[in-house]
């Protein structure tokens, strides 16, 4: 079937599966890799994105239900080579070790702050339930989240 | 992990999604939210051959004020079940149990209705709506009809709903003391099924994911109707019940948490009323 999808804001239009995966539109057909395949059980949270604006997982949801949405990956955050408030909080607070899960980390913090621009820790911690990391301990990337949402105004593009 | 191939249509209207199905026949499913269906169609366990995505059926996501009951629309996700202003005042047990759900990423795409629908024991809004004897409305080639929550769910992952009905609405009986609610759920990691779960609401008291289907825990409620403590209901609560033993947890322990967690969840609702 033909689908219509607007990706980090360039439209792609393309002739694929009834069955596939927005997660594998992304990796395989826009060829954005940063978007990764963890558990594949919409559990790990590796393949977040955002779809409209919200964070969902792309391995739980259909290329053909994001037809004619908008869809945005890791690749889509950085603005004119600067990076995005959430992606330097995560380089200066050293939220990553081995970094697979960190797109989705990402994603799932930008979505976060969309709707709770200055969390407290618990519901960082909350907020985060659906994105497991098995390096950190989370204490870094909750550092990350909580100096993302204290990034000053003029910098968060 | 792929599904088997299937054919995606995409309904633009209640009566094209109607009409779809009537034509496909038990050759075909609805598509809510997908959280339930697609990790289902991934594992293979499910191999619908037509899809029928009811995702642009915007006017089936609303939950409104109706005087005696809040009305809410089959499509309305669980983060706008969690966030609705009317829900928190007028039945905050919903809106609190919604927030429970998997993580915001599922709430985010899954719906009331579609958990209501698949019908899984082991989810929470089922077990909830039936604590608030909630009505579903159905709607198929003949018109509505309304069922009642007690006699929707009628095994696992069975409701009354036939193949060609939509559930389109969910009607919640405000609560005589709104306050008085409570809604415990045991899980090892925060976005796992309840190992066991309860909801309690103006002494109604319901169970998940102990049996086949959201079960009434009707002795706890006798003992409460005949004056008894929280305490001395609760010791009821696995009676009548059919807890399954699986990879993670036994029969026994179901019942052991039932029994607790029926205690803490009566006490905290009658410490709020």
């Amino acid at each position: 079937m033909k689908v219509d999808l607007t990706v980090n804001g360039t439209n792609i239009t393309a002739d694929v599966e009834d069955r596939m995966l927005l997660v594998h539109f992304l990796r395989d057909v826009a060829n954005l890799t940063a978007t990764n395949v963890g558990c594949d059980t919409t559990s790990c949270g590796a393949c977040t994105v955002l779809l409209d604006g919200e964070s969902v997982k792309s391995c739980t949801v259909l290329a053909a239900q994001a037809s004619g949405h908008e869809v945005t990956t890791l690749e889509g955050l950085a603005t004119n080579g600067e990076m995005h408030p959430v992606q330097r909080a995560f380089h200066t607070e050293h939220g990553l070790q081995c970094g697979f899960c960190t797109p989705g980390m990402v994603m799932a913090i930008v979505s976060l702050l969309k709707e709770s621009p200055h969390p407290t820790e618990e519901q960082v911690r909350n907020g985060l339930e659906g994105n497991l990391c098995r390096c950190t301990g989370y204490h870094n990337i909750v550092r990350a989240a909580l100096a993302a949402a204290e990034a000053p105004a003029e910098v968060s593009a | 992990m792929i599904p088997s191939t299937f054919s995606y249509q995409r309904a633009g209207s209640v009566e094209e999604a109607l009409s779809l199905a009537s034509e496909h026949g038990d050759d075909a499913k609805f598509l809510a939210g997908g959280h339930s269906l697609l990790p289902l169609m991934k594992l293979r366990l499910a191999a619908p051959e037509v899809i029928i995505d009811l995702g642009g059926l915007h006017d089936l996501s609303y939950v409104d004020d109706k005087g005696s009951y809040v009305a809410i629309g089959a499509l309305t996700r669980h983060h706008d079940v969690e966030h609705s202003e009317v829900l928190a005042r007028e039945v905050p047990l919903l809106a609190h149990a919604a927030g429970q759900v998997g993580d915001p990423q599922i709430r985010h795409r899954g719906t009331i209705g579609g958990s209501i629908a698949h019908a899984d024991p082991a989810s929470d809004l089922p077990a909830v709506l039936l604590t608030l004897d909630a009505t579903i409305v159905a709607r198929g080639p003949g018109g509505s009809r309304e069922i009642p929550i007690g006699e929707f769910f009628q095994g696992l992952f069975e409701t009354a709903l036939e193949p060609d009905e939509l559930l389109t609405e969910i009607r919640v009986p405000k609560p005589a003391s709104a306050s008085a609610w409570s809604f415990q759920k045991f899980t090892q990691r925060a976005i796992d099924w309840a190992i066991v779960g309860c909801a309690v609401q103006d002494g109604r008291v319901a169970l998940v994911n102990m049996g086949g289907t959201p079960l009434r825990a009707t002795a706890t409620e006798a003992a409460l109707a005949g004056g008894a403590s929280p305490a001395d209901a609760a010791a009821h609560a696995a009676e009548g019940t059919n807890a399954a033993d699986d990879i993670r947890a036994t029969k026994a322990y179901r019942e052991h948490l039932a029994r607790v967690l029926v205690s803490r969840a009566l006490t905290e609702a009658s410490s709020r009323s």
